[in-house]
């Protein structure tokens, strides 16, 4: 096993390097640079610019640029935001990161405690109302896009009923302790669901799929010739065999919630790094761009990482290869 | 019923109902087994040997399958009538079962141990600890040398035949009275196959259970058996000692059967196979199903569905051409 994981860190370094190179060449390929915003500025004169331009090395061939960013950025220094000014965007990004983090988490627990609960159910009585119900929901899931659901989520349970807020993470700095922790969570609930809405489906679909296919293999009929009880058949035989593909669509998973986030965040004015991103790019903040794909880029590999690690685990035929 | 007979199988129908159309994949077998005997099951691929097992089994796929109509006597007592809890207890302990395709019967991502140890701590009680020594015992006892450390590897570690060892140390683990191998060495290498069926002689004399082998080489017959059922469209059409069936064939099907078998003595002879196929078992044709196929058919055998007559002593056959001889069965 420890080959296995060997190997598999050694690839992802090389896949690390590859990531730099496509955050720098996308920030190189957009149009115009750092300074382009202010050379519309009349009361700036052009010669100072191309002067702030050679300094900062806007002006040495691509490679060399790319060199001195990767030099820094392996320092943990990923530049000054030219929006915020006087913050450094690692500043920035820490300041926003929690925020992501725990919707990400309470939309990933969503998906998990009802996708996976639902999907398996669905398997054992296919066909049945709750089956039926189960995948129409699914396709519901699947084909709404979020911001739409976004919207009728905060009408309805905010505006109409007024159950959830819709906006922000807190509604007051001053609580402490639990109460603070429940503020949080109640801030949490609409756009974590809204979030985490189409892998709920994704993976109800998916589980049911996996458990239906196992049911039917053979090591499946050995189990129960064995006199083995249906709890024993479908919780220990089935669901571990089952689970292994679902570890591989949690590796994505890191993926589909930060660029979900990005959405999300902007709808319930819920401040991220996926609102940050945006208020990027409508500034052409390019350092800050570059830094939130770096640490995106990175969160994805490190999914993938983590899932080829966790497949080794939980399957001996990978652990042994 | 003599106090001998360990298995009894009566007028069952197992049916599957799939769009409208009703499968008769099992059409009112009769048969029984005896203690300690060794009977085999054969005919053509799709004659219904495999889900006249599984209903012994009560692993019927349902929906679709349903079992119909009959009985299905364990030591007197009808297994059809127990409840789903009480015929856990019958599986894999007082009948064990191993199938066709060891590549895929075991679980991959338990070890070997584990599962060996699973039917024991079920059906004996017995702690995992002391299951997993037996586990080590028993596979000493079907051939692993390093029983020890096979018990803590995984499925895809072993190869074929060595699974096979593992699942009959497994269906053999709770002692069962009966023990049914559906096809048990059809998926392996010819040198593995009598390894295999060596194997499972052994075993079945150590423990004296019976057994239900199911296949469709008439050659595995000959190496194992005591009696043959010989089973064609859900039906069983000729029952015999192994002796007899292979000196005194009667229906034209099981001769067929044999000319068909390769012979090892002569192996340049043309086979002669049977022409045409299994008929499937959702549209069988009307009398005889054996008819569209029989070079003796002849117009009677399109009207009525011939009984299964005793023929002579222990020699059942389901043909017109015998009607006219010895006793009606029962
Ligand atoms: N799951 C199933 N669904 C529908 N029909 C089935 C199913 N399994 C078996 N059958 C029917 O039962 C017949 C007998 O099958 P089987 O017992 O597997 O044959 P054998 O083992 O003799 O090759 C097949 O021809 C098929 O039509
Ligand atoms: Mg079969």
């Amino acid at each position: 096993m420890y080959k296995y994981i060997l190997r598999r860190v050694l690839v992802f370094i090389p896949m690390l390097l590859i990531v730099t190179v496509v955050v720098f060449t996308l920030a190189s390929l957009a149009p115009g640079d750092p300074l382009t915003g202010q050379t519309l500025d009349p009361n700036i004169d052009p010669e100072v610019l191309e002067e702030r331009r050679e300094a900062m090395g806007l002006n040495d061939p691509p490679h060399i640029q790319y060199w001195n960013w990767l030099t820094e950025v392996s320092q943990g220094n990923l530049g000054d935001s030219l929006h915020y000014s006087g913050r450094t965007v690692e500043e920035l990004i820490i300041s926003r990161v929690p925020n992501t983090i725990y919707l990400a988490v309470f939309s990933l627990f969503i998906t998990i405690s009802v996708g996976l609960p639902i999907g398996i159910y669905s398997a054992r009585k296919q066909y049945t109302v709750v089956d039926y119900t189960a995948t129409t929901f699914g396709f519901f899931g699947l084909s709404m896009p979020n911001f739409f659901f976004a919207l009728i989520a905060i009408y309805f349970f905010s505006f109409q009923l007024g159950w959830f807020p819709p906006r922000g993470t807190v509604s007051s700095t001053s609580l402490t302790g639990f109460e603070s922790f429940i503020d949080r969570l109640h801030h949490l609930i609409l756009p974590g669901i809204t979030l985490g809405l189409s892998s709920t489906a994704i993976y109800m679909r998916y589980i049911r799929s996996e458990v239906l296919d196992v049911m039917g293999s053979d090591y499946i009929r050995t189990a129960r010739a064995k006199g083995l009880t249906e709890r024993s058949v479908l919780y220990k035989h089935t669901l571990r065999n089952s689970l292994i593909p679902i570890i591989t669509l949690m590796g994505f998973e890191f993926g589909t919630l930060l660029s979900g986030a990005v959405i999300v965040e902007s709808v319930f004015s819920f401040p991220g790094m996926g609102q940050l991103f945006l208020v990027g790019i409508e500034n052409q903040d390019f350092p800050l761009i570059m830094g939130i794909n770096l640490i995106v880029g990175v969160t994805i590999l490190a999914g993938n990482l983590l899932a080829d690690i966790l497949y080794a685990v939980v399957d001996p035929r990978i652990r042994y290869d | 019923m003599s106090n001998e007979t360990l298995l009894e199988v009566e007028g069952l129908k197992t049916y599957f109902h799939i769009e409208g159309k009703v499968a008769k994949a099992v059409d009112g077998v009769d048969f029984s087994i005896d203690r300690g005997e060794t009977v085999a099951l054969v005919g053509e691929s799709g004659s219904g040997k495999s889900i006249t097992s599984m209903s012994i089994m009560q692993l019927i796929p349902s929906p679709p399958g349903k079992i119909e109509e009959g009985a299905i006597k364990l030591e007197g007592k009808d297994l059809l009538s127990l409840s789903e809890r009480e015929m856990m207890k019958v599986r894999g302990n007082d009948i064990g079962m191993i199938f066709q395709e060891p590549m895929t019967s075991l679980n991959p991502v338990f070890t070997i141990g584990e599962q060996l140890a699973e039917p024991m701590v079920k059906h004996q009680g017995m702690n995992k600890k002391d299951a997993k020594k037996r586990a080590v015992e028993l596979l000493k006892l079907v051939g692993f040398p390093r029983a020890e450390e096979t018990v803590k590897e995984y499925p895809h570690q072993l190869s074929g035949g060595m699974r096979q060892r593992v699942m009959i140390a497994m269906a053999m683990s709770c002692d069962p009275k009966l023990l049914i191998a559906d096809e048990p060495t059809t998926a392996l290498d010819v040198t593995i196959q009598a390894q295999i069926l060596d194997l499972m002689q052994d075993v079945k004399k150590k423990y004296n259970s019976a057994i239900l082998i199911i296949t469709h080489d008439l050659g595995v017959v000959a190496e194992t058996s005591d009696r043959v059922l010989v089973m064609y469209g859900g039906q069983i059409v000729e029952n015999a000692s192994a002796k007899d069936l292979f000196t005194n064939p009667k229906h034209p099907y099981t001769v067929g059967l044999l000319n068909s078998m390769p012979d090892v003595a002569d192996e340049k002879e043309r086979l002669e196979s049977i022409p045409g196929t299994v008929p499937p078992a959702h549209n069988f044709p009307d009398g005889c199903r054996f008819a569209p196929r029989c070079k003796h058919a002849m117009e009677a055998c399109t009207e009525a569905v011939p009984k299964l007559r005793e023929n002579e002593p222990n020699h059942h056959v389901r043909c017109i051409l015998y009607e006219d001889q010895g006793g009606e069965k029962e």
